[in-house]
């Protein structure tokens, strides 16, 4: 069991998820540098926060087009769970894995304070340890987090059961109060909150220890 | 292998709210501008290509546009493109 969590130039919770992982729940993790393709003998991938390339031109757009996504589309394509959080959602909506765009916040302000979510798991492996419907807190920390689609793919989203964490107050103005969502297989996961940063006690709660731990469960 | 010189105007779509440009339209009514209904924010991007035809440059330049310099889910692009000769006065 092992994971891989990409590093781009300006990712900044690389450490955080490793300390998750390794510090918290015990499985050991693999960093995977932007120019590596080589995914061979892990579980699954975690691409998670920060800026990566600077999020020069647009958020994840750039990121988009490193080696290291190609080798995790192809993983994800072939059913391997991909975690994308914050920035990693960001890079998941470039990478076409999952519709739609995160876009500026609604009042500007970059939010950094813990958000209660609604989780809504439907066929989302990552969130098969929550139940239906259950009222979790993970932090938000992000300055470009608006969900935005065209109303179709909104319609097809609510439809699937793709939309898969709800804010409860929704704090940026996303559109249907989207926090998190799925794909149609239910093996890729782009959300804002930060689940790793919920899985140690010392820094407060620990909603975030199910979804990292049923994935690999 | 002629240079042509070109423009890309990258906007907002008109259904995607824009809270820059609405932050920014509220500060030009504090500079004394009244009336002003819209602001939109959008990025301009000059290009200069090599390409053994125009017809070359324009494809290159509208799928650039479409992949990467604009999201087609939140952001509409235009494409200008001026004539070698004119790039090169400019």
């Amino acid at each position: 069991m092992s994971v891989g969590v990409v590093v781009f130039p300006g990712s900044n919770c690389d450490r955080d998820v490793r300390w998750a992982l390794e510090g918290c729940l015990g499985v050991p993790t693999r960093f995977l540098w932007h120019e590596e393709s080589d995914l061979s003998g892990l579980d699954a991938v975690v691409i998670p926060g920060g800026f990566s390339y600077g999020d020069y031109l647009r958020c994840g757009a750039i990121a988009r087009f490193a080696p290291v996504l190609a080798a995790v589309q192809s993983f994800a394509r072939g059913g391997g769970p991909v975690l994308g959080i914050c920035n990693g959602f960001q890079v998941l909506t470039e990478l076409g894995l999952l519709p739609g765009a995160l876009t500026r916040n609604a009042k500007l302000h970059f939010l950094c304070e813990p958000t209660a979510l609604q989780v809504l798991p439907g066929q989302c492996r990552w969130l098969q340890g929550y139940g239906a419907g259950e009222t979790i807190t993970l932090p938000i920390a992000h300055g470009e987090g608006r969900y935005q689609c065209d109303p179709n793919q909104l319609q097809e989203l609510e439809q699937n059961g793709q939309i898969v964490l709800r804010y409860g107050q929704n704090p940026n103005g996303s559109m249907a109060d989207v926090a998190g969502l799925t794909n149609a297989a239910g093996n890729v996961l782009g959300l804002m909150p930060h689940p790793e940063r919920a899985c140690d006690p010392v820094t407060g709660g620990i909603d975030g220890r199910r979804l990292l731990e049923t994935v690999l469960g | 292998m002629p240079l042509y010189q070109a423009r890309v105007l990258v906007s907002l779509r008109p259904s995607v709210l824009d809270p820059a440009g609405e932050a920014t339209r509220a500060a030009a009514s504090r500079l004394g501008v009244t009336g002003l209904q819209t602001l939109r924010i959008g990025k301009a991007i000059e290009l200069q290509l090599e390409a053994p035809d125009r017809a070359t440059a324009l494809s290159q330049l509208e799928h650039l546009s479409d992949r990467l310099l604009a999201n087609p889910v939140i952001e509409d692009w235009q494409l200008e493109i001026l004539d070698p000769a004119q790039g090169q006065q400019a």
